[in-house]
């Protein structure tokens, strides 16, 4: 963070007003602190991807195959054929602007081409100069452009700098949704070997170990055992979490990021206490996978088939384990991605017919809107949980926590997972603000650092882009003493601390299972001191 | 610039009208021959269109939400926003439609006091949006009665009501008002919002232009130029019966009128005035999201995809996992030794 200036200066260079002259004369100028690492050789190697090799964006030459031109072009023409929204958005946008200044991007840096109309021009503007006659005719007229080798550049500058959040399709009026149109940029960009190293290694990770840390899985087994030993200290309960475990009913995946590093640790935590709480109580029991031990799917920003390829992990896992459903964490484009890819890419093959739709024997609930991918998500499992009493809430613990909401990008605007995280915080937390209404649910903003674009040497970036949310944020905190923000994405997790360090630095962040943890009382537990940061609880300071 | 090109095309296609129709006499081709080929070109251009865009499946099924999914029972679904059902689709598209429901929602962001942001609703393009497409539908509808004998009481009334004002004689039509003030207004708006400006191509101005023109020439033949109007259906009605004729005496600002008419027909199918059947076509809004509970089948499949099974995971692990306890489903080799020794 140390090159980025401060915040007020960052803020005054935003302009909203574009240059006058032609986007298509604007030379595309790739600025350090935007941009994210090219990928490195060998983990697009080891997935056998495309044209792996040491390339430099900075640099001049980009290492391409020869037939670049070619590749791309016969790769538009493919999903032109395959993808009915391609074709359809590539024709219709009447170029309103509705989406314009919607987008974070946009917002925090003023870019011009971060306007997601001109982002999807950029492809679009080749598609009409290589295939539409009008195009071909009247070029520039046409505002059709031929796919040369500054084109290509632009593309992998912008379209790895959209977060693939959807906020703009939201507004516009055909359903235009530029990320669609980035993913298929990007998975062009991929077949010629341009990606980056903040998506393509967690790739190449997730396939060898099944997270996109890299963790082995005796080293996973042991990260969540030292969890248990941080619980068993401030409660006196230790979880017995199981491994692997055959014949167990549930299969639990959650992202990796929640394993791994502050405040998704709390999280994880505390999905470790509401199991290890719901087989002491009810004999409910979960398991846990070394092999699927990734929710997050980064081959969601690399293309279809690698999206396919990481995902089948979870079906396959739990027909090799005999679980009956699927229970998922708190993430984002993994639920866009189960919600609304799984079970058309890896249904059939995968579920050989042993799952169940998931039902949950506690409270007799059958989960009938996930009938066909057997998969439910952890805040509708514990929304349910809570509805049917049956789990013991003390609620003053989180006493000291002034919350407000975020809906995390995927789950809000791919999937419509808005009130069920809000009801399971409304029960184990009493101060709850929502921010403003044009920043959350559907309208909701992105963190700034989705779609694989959390990398250190973007940060700038990120800062920019995470500026209305942060923005929302700093108005409940000045107007209701807001101090926590909450989440149901491990990607947000990771990406808001350093935001709000920046814009906002009085509210730390939390997802919705680390304060269920707080407020869940065991029956014989020993009286906590602390919450699960070990921090003292409301009422334990003094003492 | 690109506003001035598209302008002078217009213009350009304004004078080709009034040279051929009117100084050279053309009338016929500009009267019969040209309209023929633009009302087959705009229908045959429009269906292979909507057949090009229909010829490519829709893979997944990816609606955007906008509001709360249908999970349990108790928590209460936003069931035309997050549609679960055909009926909850049908009605979030025809809000989409007829009202444009997306574009109602829309925002202005400003930025104040260094690094605040605040986002204002802003109505008036939807306003402007809405009121262009419901007044050139009306314009559409009225001109009706020049292509039917007897003309459809609908028509009869629509007229009426549109014309309910009074204003002037021959009384005012609101809808051409509308229409050119709407028109005006999207055009003003590309020219004077700078990032509207910045995004706007001469395929935008171009539409716009002749849409202009042809209201204005329409408007002008009613209330200043008057052309007989009882010639100008006896050629329409000529048109529609395929029996064409051309009576005297049509003034030449008819033939514009019709000319321009032409291009927009003709020009439709090749531009983005096609969103006009794209809206029915996008997957983001015409999908019900029941994603999780029912299977949506991709026609298509991928090709030589590769997976890291369980198997192969194993193979490389097993010995750190059977050192951490870990269950495995085949024993190394390791381990099956040190279990012969044992024995
Ligand atoms: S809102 Fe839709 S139609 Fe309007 S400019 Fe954006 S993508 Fe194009
Ligand atoms: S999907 Fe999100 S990040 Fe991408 S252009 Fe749209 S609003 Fe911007």
């Amino acid at each position: 963070m140390s090159n980025l200036p401060r915040p007020d200066d960052l803020a005054k260079r935003v302009h909203y007003e574009p240059p006058s002259k032609d986007w298509m004369d604007l030379p595309t100028d790739i600025k350090p602190g935007r941009y994210c690492y090219a990928s490195n050789p060998a983990s697009v190697e080891y997935v056998g991807l495309p044209n792996a090799r040491p390339w430099n964006p900075l640099e001049e030459d980009w290492k391409l195959p020869e037939n670049w031109q070619e590749i791309i072009l016969n790769g538009m023409r493919e999903r032109l054929d395959k993808y009915r929204t391609f074709k359809v958005f590539m024709d219709i946008c009447v170029r309103c602007g509705a989406c314009a200044d919607k987008c974070h991007y946009f917002i925090g840096s003023g870019d011009p081409r971060n306007m997601p109309v001109l982002r999807a021009e950029l492809l679009r503007s080749v598609y009409r100069g290589e295939f539409t006659k009008a195009g071909k005719i009247l070029g520039r007229f046409a505002g059709a452009r031929k796919l040369t080798l500054d084109v290509l550049k632009e593309w992998w500058y912008y379209f790895f700098q959209c977060s693939e959040c959807r906020r703009c399709s939201v507004f516009c009026p055909y359903g235009i949704d530029t990320a669609e149109i980035t993913i298929l940029g990007r998975e062009l960009l991929n077949l010629v070997g341009l990606n980056i190293d903040w998506i393509a290694t967690p790739v190449a990770n997730c396939y060898r170990t099944g997270n996109h840390l890299g963790i082995q899985p005796h080293a996973f087994k042991d990260m969540l055992e030292f969890f248990c030993d941080d619980i068993e200290e401030i409660t006196g309960i230790r979880p017995e979490p199981s491994f692997n475990k055959k014949g167990v009913d549930i299969l639990f995946v959650t992202p990796s990021g929640d394993v791994f590093a502050d405040p998704g640790t709390y999280t994880c935590m505390g999905y470790l206490m509401l199991f290890e709480y719901l087989k002491r109580e009810y004999g409910l029991e979960v398991t846990w996978s070394t092999y699927a031990s990734e929710g997050g799917n980064f081959g969601f920003f690399t293309s279809h088939e690698t999206m396919k390829r990481l995902n089948s992990k979870m079906y396959m896992e739990a027909e090799r384990l005999g679980a009956k459903w699927i229970l998922g964490g708190e993430c984002g484009h993994m639920w866009r991605v189960i919600n609304q890819y799984m079970d058309t890419l890896n249904g059939p093959d995968f579920q050989k017919g042993h799952m169940i739709t998931p039902y949950n024997p506690i409270t007799g609930t059958t989960f009938h809107n996930a009938a066909s991918t057997k998969m439910v998500h952890i805040a509708e499992f514990t929304a349910d949980l809570i509805k049917h009493g049956k789990l013991n809430l003390d609620k003053s613990r989180n006493s000291n926590i002034c919350l407000t909401w975020h809906d995390s990008c995927n789950p809000a605007r791919g999937m419509g997972l808005l009130e069920e995280p809000r009801y399971v915080a409304r029960a184990v937390v009493d101060k709850f603000y929502d921010m403003p209404e044009n920043t959350i649910r559907e309208q909701t903003f992105c963190c700034g650092g989705g779609a694989g674009l959390n990398a250190g040497e973007n940060d700038e970036l990120r800062m920019m882009g995470g500026l209305p949310r942060a923005n929302a944020v700093r108005y409940v905190h000045e107007k209701h003493g807001v101090n926590m923000l909450g989440c149901v994405c491990a990607i947000d997790r990771a990406v808001f601390p350093p935001l709000m360090e920046y814009w906002c630095p009085e509210v730390q962040v939390c997802g919705l299972h680390e304060l269920v943890a707080n407020a869940l009382v065991f029956p014989g537990e020993s009286e906590r001191e602390t919450d699960l940061r070990g921090e003292p609880l409301p009422g334990k300071e003094d003492e | 610039m690109k506003a001035l090109y598209s302008l002078f095309l217009v213009f350009a296609l304004v004078l080709i009208a009034l040279l051929g129709a009117g100084a050279a006499g053309w009338q016929y081709a500009f009267g019969v021959v040209i309209p023929y080929v633009a009302a087959v070109v705009f229908v045959v251009g429009f269906c292979l269109r909507v057949v090009k865009w229909a010829r490519s499946p829709v893979p997944f099924r990816i609606p955007t939400t906008c509001g709360q999914q249908k999970s349990l029972p108790w928590i209460p679904q936003a069931k035309i926003e997050n549609p679960s059902s055909t009926g909850g689709v049908i009605v979030r598209m025809l809000l989409e439609i007829l009202f444009f429901r997306s574009l109602f929602r829309n925002t202005k962001v400003e930025m104040y006091d260094g690094p605040k942001v605040r986002y204002t609703s802003s109505k008036w393009l939807w306003l402007g949006g809405l009121a262009f497409h419901y007044a050139f539908l009306v314009v559409f509808l009225r001109h009706m009665r020049l292509f039917t004998e007897p003309i459809p009481w609908p028509i009869g009334m629509l007229e009426t009501l549109d014309t309910i004002l009074q204003i002037g004689a021959p009384t005012l039509y609101m809808s051409d008002l509308v229409l050119v003030a709407a028109a005006s207004y999207l055009f003003l708006r590309r020219v004077v919002v700078p990032q509207i400006r910045f995004i706007s191509q001469a395929a935008d101005y171009f539409p716009l232009f002749l849409i202009l023109a042809i209201a204005l020439s329409g408007i002008s033949m009613r209330y200043f130029t008057k052309v007989s109007i009882i010639d100008v259906k006896v050629l329409t009605m000529g048109l529609v019966t395929f029996h064409p004729v051309i009576p005297d005496g049509i003034g030449p600002i008819f033939f514009v009128h019709l000319f321009l008419v032409s291009v927009l027909l003709v020009y439709f199918p090749l531009s983005k005035l096609m969103h006009m059947g794209g809206v029915f076509m996008s997957p983001t809004r015409n999908l019900a999201n029941t994603n999780r509970a029912v299977r949506h089948v991709n026609p298509w499949k991928f090709e030589n995809v590769h997976y890291h099974t369980y198997d192969e995971y194993e193979d490389e692990f097993r010995e750190k996992m059977i050192e951490a306890d870990l269950p495995v489903d085949k024993e190394g080799p390791e381990s099956a030794e040190e279990g012969a020794s044992n024995v």
